[in-house]
């Protein structure tokens, strides 16, 4: 059964990009605009990994994260934070709060997606 | 003796006789002291013929002057023993030196309390005071002893009636110690005052009298006025003589100890070490003496008028120094109270370029980020779909355009802000100008299928503005009303209203209104209403803060209503173009305030 990743962008044109990527990798694709959206998506589908934006609409990527990282069940949970925000207080900020990655836009199609196979492979 | 006590008798004698004995010694060695450091020494040493200021030891002959004193001033006791005896008792003699030790007091007290005094005020007072208490008082005792004839008190001499000396100018009925007191002082007092009134008071006198007077008032005074010279070498060798050169070592290392130096070396020969050196010999030789001596190796120099005039203006300038370091000082808290504000006014705009800049880069990174990705995976997938292909090319394409809009607003915003952009200020006919913005978002209205609305009046006056700029402020305003207006049913408005002394120009639209919370971040850069909204709108973010500087610029206002489901109405306004105005370059104003 292939893993389930969701993409929580409010850039449509990433996320049609990223959904093309992942798909073509062979993963089931879940899709949220904001922050809100991205919890419900995860209450619902329960991914394998978020690709969480940081500037999300509503509900930040950080608050995300922490909601994420606070619930037990979802210990497992892989998060990649994606930003296009490069400052280092950003990276430690995302990293204190439980991410397992972060990665600046723009980012290389096969870094992102080697990246994303090293944490889901090792499961 | 009478009662045959003999051996009783002896014992008080003995007893008495080495009592008198031992105040003879005492007394004779007191007077012989005071006699020999206060009235021979000094009197040699000014004798310049003598030569004894230059002699290295002077401890013998100052043995010799006290053991002569005292031989003579036993002498002198058994001569007044034998002669006048007699004729007074101790008491008498004792209250006739009183009167004499009393013409002192003037020239003394004087001395401490009146800044006028003078030396020949001094002298005089002295000079007469002593001549008044020979004539009532010391004669009159020679008279009774029998060494003048006693007419001489009864009748006066040469039988002068008024020249009595015991009734001087008639005065009777008071007694001989009183009559002598009331007219030596009388004279002392009258001489001392009226000599050193009407004499002249030399510059030295002056300093001295103020030293003197304000002594409490200023203590270190005396080391500023005093002007000499002398040697150390010198003046240790002088207090040398006296002390023995051990003694005088030591006493030096002392003091510059005190004063917290290393060695006597080091010390400097000003005021205050001559004031100690004069104390050291006054210990031995009298304070009238060491000040003689010390005279003869410290030059000082008179304090003459110029030399006062050289103080005054010392001490002027020291003010004057002083002021203008005070003022100084003040100038450069100021200064650093100005630097400070301009430190936190150049932190706080730092702050907000960094924070614009990284919001730029954030901005632009998000075009990138969709053109990166769609150029790697058409580059990785040759074999796609010729759809696919097309809408990943459109994406690309329409990203690099936003991209381009974006890097251009940023640096059209930044000119604007910087005040370097050039102004073609005209005067222009605004519905002409709005049928041009009309006409160029044409095709953008027939696609979104919205509705517009005109409403001008019969004659719209001229208003001074730069027309592109104008162009670029109405052209935002509509894409942004058709982006935001309802989706299907959507209908735009564009009204302009002939207000007393403005033009206003409303664009409305019927969406969702804007949050009065939103409101003013909508203006604000990089700030756009749709951050709390699923949908992101399209846009850079730029467009408002544009306009708003615009339309500033040219004297207006650029505001928002809107009831959230309601839409919202963008106004501005620009002053109309009155014929004053109209030759002004408003421009200018706009560029003085920033």
């Amino acid at each position: 059964m292939s893993k389930t990743v969701l993409i929580a962008d409010d850039e449509p044109n990433i996320v049609i990009s990223l959904e093309f990527l992942l798909k073509q990798a062979d993963y089931r694709v879940v899709v949220a605009h904001d922050g809100e959206e991205a919890l419900d998506a995860i209450r619902r589908e329960t991914p394998d990994l978020v690709l969480l934006d940081v500037m999300l609409p509503r509900l930040s990527g950080f608050d995300v994260c922490q909601k994420i990282r606070e619930n037990p069940d979802w210990r497992d949970m892989r998060v990649l934070m994606l930003t296009a925000k490069g400052r280092e207080v950003e990276v430690s900020k995302g990293l204190a709060l439980g991410a397992d990655a972060y990665i600046t836009k723009p980012f290389s199609t096969q870094e992102l997606l080697a990246e994303i196979e090293s944490h889901l492979g090792g499961q | 003796m009478a009662h045959r006590q003999e051996a009783l008798a002896l014992l008080v004698f003995v007893g008495g006789l080495s009592a008198a004995t031992g105040m003879i010694i005492v007394e004779t060695i007191a007077l012989s002291t005071m006699i020999c450091n206060d009235l021979v020494m000094p009197l040699l040493l000014r004798w310049k013929t003598l030569g004894l200021a230059q002699r290295r030891d002077l401890s013998r002959l100052l043995l010799g002057i006290r053991r002569g004193a005292i031989l003579l001033l036993m002498l002198l006791g058994y001569v007044y023993y034998r002669a006048a005896g007699e004729a007074y008792a101790l008491v008498s003699i004792g209250l006739v030196s009183f009167a004499a030790v009393a013409q002192f007091a003037p020239a003394m007290l004087g001395g401490m309390y009146w800044k006028l005094g003078t030396r020949a005020g001094a002298l005089w007072g002295l000079s007469l005071g002593f001549l008044l208490w020979t004539y009532t008082l010391l004669l009159p005792a020679f008279a009774k002893s029998g060494w003048l004839p006693l007419s001489f008190i009864e009748l006066g001499p040469f039988a002068i009636g008024w020249l009595k000396p015991t009734a001087l100018f008639g005065l009777d009925g008071v007694d001989e110690l009183g009559h002598s007191l009331f007219w030596s002082l009388l004279a002392n007092l009258g001489a001392y005052v009226g000599v050193s009134l009407f004499g002249h008071q030399s510059s030295r006198e002056h300093a001295q009298a103020l030293l003197f007077v304000d002594v409490f008032k200023s203590v270190g005074r005396g080391a500023s006025l005093w002007r000499g010279g002398a040697s150390m070498t010198e003046v240790i060798a002088l207090v040398g003589r006296f002390l023995g050169p051990e003694r005088a070592a030591k006493a030096f290392a002392d003091y510059a100890a005190r004063q917290g130096l290393r060695s006597s070396a080091e010390l400097v020969p000003d005021a205050n070490l001559v004031h100690f050196a004069e104390q050291q010999l006054a210990g031995a030789i009298g304070a009238a003496s060491a000040r003689v001596m010390l005279a003869s190796v410290v030059q000082e120099e008179p304090l003459g008028m110029e030399e006062v005039l050289g103080i005054l203006d010392e001490t002027s300038q020291v003010i004057a120094y002083s002021r203008r370091l005070e003022q100084q000082s003040r100038e450069l808290e100021t200064a650093t109270r100005e630097l400070r504000a301009a430190n936190e006014r150049l932190r706080e705009l730092d702050r907000l370029k960094d924070d614009f800049i990284s919001t730029v880069t954030h901005e632009l990174r998000t075009p990138l980020t969709s053109i990166r990705a769609f150029s790697e995976i058409l580059n990785d997938n040759p074999d796609l779909e010729q759809a696919q292909r097309s809408q990943f090319i459109a994406i690309i394409v329409k990203e690099s355009e936003r991209l381009t809009r974006m890097i251009n607003q940023v640096l059209d915003l930044a000119k604007l802000e910087a005040g370097r952009v050039e102004w073609h200020a005209t005067e222009i006919d605004l519905a002409e100008v709005i049928d041009d913005a009309l006409a160029t978002t044409s095709q953008l209205v027939q696609e979104q299928g919205v509705e517009v609305q005109l409403d001008l009046p019969r004659r719209v006056p001229p208003v001074i503005a730069d027309r592109d700029r104008l162009m670029q402020v109405l052209l935002n305003l509509i894409t942004n009303a058709i982006k935001f207006c309802d989706r299907g049913a959507g209908r735009i408005g564009i009204a302009v209203k002939v207000l007393p002394e403005v033009l206003q120009v409303d664009v409305r639209d019927n969406g969702r209104g804007i949050d009065v919370a939103d409101q003013d971040t909508i203006f604000e850069k990089f700030r756009q209403a749709g951050d709390n909204l699923t949908e992101k709108p399209q846009g850079t973010g730029l467009g408002l803060p544009i306009s708003r500087q615009i339309v500033e610029h040219f004297g207006g206002r650029l505001w928002v209503c809107s009831e959230p489901g309601e839409g919202a109405t963008f106004s501005f306004t620009l002053p109309l173009g009155q014929s004053d105005v109209a030759t002004a370059d408003p421009g200018h104003e706009r560029e003085d305030r920033t």
